[in-house]
């Protein structure tokens, strides 16, 4: 590792908070999350649709279009706070420093480009190489990602690949330029399962390759838990619970977690029902005062109405914000 | 596309067939051209030889099939009122209306391409809604309205501009063109403001639409997270994914104001062929007209065949079958 991670972790989120005013009240999409990230690592950014996961990685990149905005916090990419940065600025990151593959592979080409111009967009985006020496990126890097005949391939248009092969094609566009943190969006959500592992092996042989760290958004702990080294788990634009991947999902401590690992399909088990998070995400235009998890929360008391939990240490790594959290052995 | 091309050729022989038919059998019921070309004291057996000589004594018919039959050999019937060969008479005047077409369409995508990417990409600025406001009055108001006044401003009262006429052309490749000479682009310029200003409106419309469709897409996004300038982002992915209904009004549009650009011609009095074509009307010219209107068909034809050809150019998902 390199010296100024002592000093710096690669990215550190704080406080950040991204509304969207819209007409029918304001959206607190991210409400106030924090979460740092060192070189070479793999975070998973964990919850239910709708739980403002997206809106982060978004508005790492600076990517929150009106009605959005960023209202408060810090995101800091070795030191250097990204929300006061310029356009011009953020436009030399994404991309170059930190760039993001996107759920639907299907949608996320541009159906009128080739392959290659999108692949090569990127290197005369962020490098001075010539054309001939991108052209020969562009063939390696679609090699590196599992395309065969690459050279041939570049030529081709997105519909003229399989869902998976597009994503593979996104994926060589964000690893191109090298980046020193790849935000992946439901990368493999939008792909058959036997797809998905194929995807999620080369993502992860792409990062350790290239050293790269990676933020994982998915609502799948099942897939966060083979490739994070962190979780973050997010309820209603609130981090509601974070630690090592192992201790989030052995012996989670909020209930909400354990709910979420409770629904995940045990194929060693034969049940007849799966486990369920009852009731449904609250209106976040319109947040219950206290906990937001509360109503749908086995364990809630009167506290939990009137009082909103904060981030606390529990057990081993793990963070929690719960005033009555699970200790290793507790069921929900 | 050799099966391509076959076809849209049988089709095109069929829609000039059909155009041809349509507008011989209307004119048949309208209007007797023998009284537009013999004096008005003609006895009648002076109007009687008139009809002869016109070939109009015989059923329509026989008139129709001998119209075919010469057209088949080149002959495309003579006017009855110029005496002179029909074809001729459009093809002299063709080059002044289509150059003004040009500059009107150039006019027209210059300024409609730009404003409606501008309009689309921010729908809610204050600049889009007076963009959108003013096409509005670019598609309502009437033509000859808009060809007066601008003669009233800029050449009554401010005497920038010549209010009619063609002004100097010099000869190219044998056609009489105006946008060789200065005096040629002076004479030509309000006539082609004023015969662009609905077609800026619907093109600038229909871009503005396209790309607040193209907007909403991920890859827009993408484009965005690879690092790409606004202008990259809007100009190279957005508006070559909205160009496709851009582009089909756009032919429709251009074969509209080379067919009947009559309007704008009348009042700026451009010696152009929609002049023509009223003037027959009037005269029950009716050779000129069919000929006039099949090479109208024509004109659209080839100009849907071309438009067919750049969707291909645009989106590789297109093929020609």
């Amino acid at each position: 590792m390199m010296a100024n991670t002592a000093q710096h972790p690669l990215l550190e989120v704080r406080d950040l908070h991204t509304y969207f005013h819209t007409f029918s009240g304001t959206v607190k999409a991210v409400n106030g999350v924090s979460f740092a990230i060192n070189e070479g690592e793999v975070m998973g950014l964990v919850g239910e649709s709708g739980g403002g996961k997206s809106v982060v990685g978004f508005s790492i990149l600076g990517l929150i279009d009106s009605p959005g905005r960023i209202e408060a916090g810090e995101i800091l990419l070795e030191g250097q706070n990204l929300v006061a940065a310029g356009e011009d600025r953020l436009r030399a990151i994404r991309g170059r420093e930190i760039s993001m593959v996107f759920q639907d592979p299907m949608t996320s080409l541009n159906p009128l480009h080739t392959v290659g111009k999108q692949m090569d967009e990127v290197l005369r985006l962020h490098s001075d190489l010539d054309a001939e020496a991108r052209h020969a990126a562009c063939v390696e890097m679609l090699e590196s990602v599992g395309i065969s005949r690459a050279a041939d391939r570049l030529k081709a248009y997105p519909h003229q690949f399989s869902g998976g092969m597009r994503q593979r094609v996104v994926i060589a566009i964000a690893m191109l330029a090298r980046p020193k943190l790849i935000i992946a969006d439901e990368p493999t959500t939008a792909l058959d399962v036997t797809i998905q592992s194929q995807i999620l092996k080369l993502m992860r042989a792409q990062i350790a390759d290239k050293g790269a760290s990676m933020i994982l958004i998915t609502h799948d702990l099942a897939v966060v838990s083979e490739m994070a080294d962190h979780i973050t788990v997010l309820y209603c634009g609130n981090v509601v619970e974070r630690g090592r991947t192992r201790d989030v999902i052995e012996n989670p401590s909020h209930p909400y977690t354990r709910g979420l690992i409770d629904s995940i399909p045990d194929t060693t088990k034969r049940l007849d029902r799966l486990s369920q998070i009852p009731g449904s995400v609250p209106d976040i235009r319109n947040l219950p005062h206290g906990c937001n998890f509360r109503d749908r929360c086995p364990r809630a008391q009167a506290r939990c109405a009137s009082e909103e939990p904060k981030l606390m240490p529990q057990h081993a790594s793990l963070m929690a914000a719960c005033h009555f959290p699970l200790e290793p052995g507790d069921t929900a | 596309m050799l099966g391509y091309l076959l076809k849209r050729l049988i089709q095109m022989v069929l829609v000039l067939w059909i155009v041809s038919v349509i507008v011989f059998l209307m004119m048949s019921f309208t209007g007797d051209p023998v009284f537009m070309v013999v004096p008005i004291d003609a006895t009648d057996a002076e109007i009687a030889q008139a009809r002869r000589l016109l070939g109009l004594d015989q059923s329509i018919l026989v008139q129709y099939w001998k119209f075919l039959t010469s057209l088949l050999q080149g002959d495309f019937g003579r006017s009855y009122v110029f005496r002179q060969p029909a074809m001729t008479l459009i093809l002299e005047r063709l080059p002044a209306t289509v150059e003004m077409v040009i500059v009107a369409m150039v006019l027209a995508v210059v300024v409609a391409i730009p404003l409606g990417v501008y309009a689309g990409a921010n729908p809610d600025g204050r600049l889009s809604r007076m963009i959108m406001a003013g096409s509005l009055m670019g598609i309502s108001l009437p033509g000859f309205w808009v060809g007066m006044v601008l003669i009233y401003l800029f050449a009554v009262t401010w005497g920038v501009f010549p209010s009619s006429g063609r002004g100097d052309t010099a000869e190219i490749f044998g056609l009489r063109i105006s946008l060789a000479t200065w005096d040629g682009w002076h004479h030509i310029a309000l006539p082609a403001i004023t015969l662009s200003l609905g077609t800026m409106a619907i093109l600038l419309r229909m871009t503005r639409a396209g790309m607040m469709e193209v907007s909403r897409q991920d890859f827009m996004k993408f484009a965005r997270a690879k690092g790409a300038t606004r202008r990259d982002v809007l100009y190279k992915h957005g508006l070559k994914n909205a160009l496709i209904p851009v582009v089909t009004i756009f032919g429709l549009q251009l074969g509209d104001l080379i067919a009947f650009a009559t309007i704008t011609e009348t009042i700026f009095s451009w010696p152009g062929m929609g002049k023509l074509l009223i003037d027959s009307i009037y005269r029950a010219d009716r050779p000129v007209i069919v000929v006039y209107l099949m090479l109208v068909a024509l004109i659209f034809v080839v100009i849907n065949f071309l438009v067919d050809i750049v969707y291909t150019l645009i989106d590789p998902r297109i093929t020609l079958k």
